[in-house]
């Protein structure tokens, strides 16, 4: 299954959707296309969040993307973030511990309030 | 076969508190009130059926070792931890002093692995036999340095059974007391070995100190077909996955969702969570017990994978 990966900018945010299962399958690909997201971010720049609301299942090799994606932001001194996890996602962060290593918010909405006004406003005004 | 752990906590051994033997009669008592445990029969029957197993046991505290029973007169053993200690004193006091057998397999020479030995009862007493086997150079060493000062008052040479090392190699198979084993080299300081033994159909596989990187498809598919189909996988879920690839990467230990992810892609029948991080309680082993069912009920697809926790004193009949 290939995975998909659409973004969406908002202000000095961009948001990132995937779908579909992140396994031993697609975590590659996911990797990849997360790849130039995270090489454009950087410190008072851009921001990345990635809302999972389409994704129905993420194994350990597609949480190893995620662990990457946030020590290469923080080398990069930017901001990563997670949002919209589904009720079984949101189960394998909280017994992975993902869920105290990485930013997670509940919805894209309660994110951008948290990282940045303008992308707020640029949101509601989409 | 029968699987029975003698020790199951990693990295060193560890011993219950006074605050916890106090907070698991304060629990019992509780749940005890008014409930009429006015004979031994009674308390016992509440104890064993109505208190959590964090209440009413504990996980124990020796490092590894793990026994294989195969019906044969030889004793099998991964690994000569702490545990290894009460079980030679198991087998002197219900065997007798002689004629006893025993084939290890080592996993690798960090210290509590091979910390029992020098308390191995059996290995000072003529008349017995101890066959030390592994995959790496310096085993014989590393047994012999423990047993010496500054580390050891008794002098490996005042072991008196019959002490044997064999070096074995990896990705072979051998006859070992009427078992199957083949070892797999995994990734830990200095290396360790998983052992997938067999024997009538039936296949344990012992993967203790083995952190996977999951960066490599090819090694978790090695890791996938070294477990295939295994009746029981004793897996080292020391971390959480989140420290596991962060905090401690390259600390050498894995976790309970790489675990359950591994038996179901194996089709393993049985996962058994083992070395458990000594800085947890009864209370935290049980909630990482009953987390790892969760997760496998939540990822299961066609194929259930049995989870289980070790603890010392645990038998597992395969």
């Amino acid at each position: 299954m290939d995975m998909e990966l659409a973004s969406r900018r908002f202000a000095d945010t961009v948001v990132l959707f995937p779908e579909g299962r992140i396994d031993h399958a697609t975590a590659e690909q996911f990797k990849a296309a997360l790849a130039p997201h995270l090489d454009t971010c950087a410190a008072g720049r851009d921001r990345v969040v990635i809302d999972m609301t389409g994704v129905e299942y993420i194994s350990s090799v597609g949480l190893r993307v995620l662990m990457l994606a946030s020590k290469q932001s923080k080398a990069q001194g930017c901001t990563l973030a997670v949002c919209g996890l589904q009720p079984v996602v949101r189960e394998i962060f909280a017994i992975s511990r993902f869920d105290l290593v990485l930013q997670v918010f509940p919805t894209l909405h309660e994110t951008l309030a948290a990282l940045s006004a303008e992308a707020l406003a640029a949101f509601g005004a989409a | 076969m029968l699987v029975r752990f003698w020790g199951t906590r990693g990295s060193i051994p560890v011993a219950m508190t006074s605050a916890e033997v106090k907070r698991k009669l304060v629990t019992a008592l509780v749940a005890a009130a008014g409930r009429g445990l006015d004979t031994p029969g009674k308390a016992r029957a509440f104890v064993e059926e109505e208190l959590a197993f964090s209440v009413s046991h504990t996980f124990g505290g020796n490092s590894s070792c793990v026994q294989i029973e195969t019906g044969g007169p030889d004793y099998v053993l991964c690994d000569l931890g702490s545990g290894a200690r009460v079980l030679g004193n198991n087998v002197l006091a219900t065997g007798g002093p002689n004629g006893h057998r025993f084939h290890v397999l080592m996993s690798h020479l960090h210290w509590d692995h091979i910390m029992g030995f020098p308390f191995f009862m059996p290995a000072y007493l003529p008349g017995n036999h101890v066959r030390i086997y592994g995959c790496h150079d310096g085993i014989e060493e590393a047994f012999r340095r423990q047993n010496a000062p500054p580390s050891f008052p008794v002098d490996f040479s005042r072991m008196d059974a019959r002490i044997e090392f064999i070096r074995l190699e990896p990705e072979r198979d051998y006859d070992i007391a009427g078992l199957r084993v083949r070892a797999k080299r995994q990734h830990h300081g200095g290396d360790s070995y998983g052992y997938r033994i067999e024997r009538a159909g039936k296949v344990v596989v012992y993967s203790t100190d083995s952190e996977h990187k999951q960066d490599d498809p090819k090694e978790v598919e090695a890791f996938v077909e070294f477990f295939r189909e295994a009746d029981l996988v004793i897996f080292d879920a020391q971390y959480s996955l989140a420290d596991a690839i962060s905090v401690k990467e390259d600390w050498g230990h894995s976790s309970n969702v790489v675990g359950v992810e591994m038996c179901q892609l194996a089709r393993a029948r049985r996962l058994c969570l083992y070395h458990h991080e000594p800085i947890f309680d009864d209370e935290r082993i049980a909630a990482l017990l009953a987390e790892t069912r969760r997760l496998e009920e939540i990822t299961r697809g066609d194929h259930r994978v049995e989870i289980h926790a070790a603890y010392d004193g645990l038998e597992i009949t395969l």
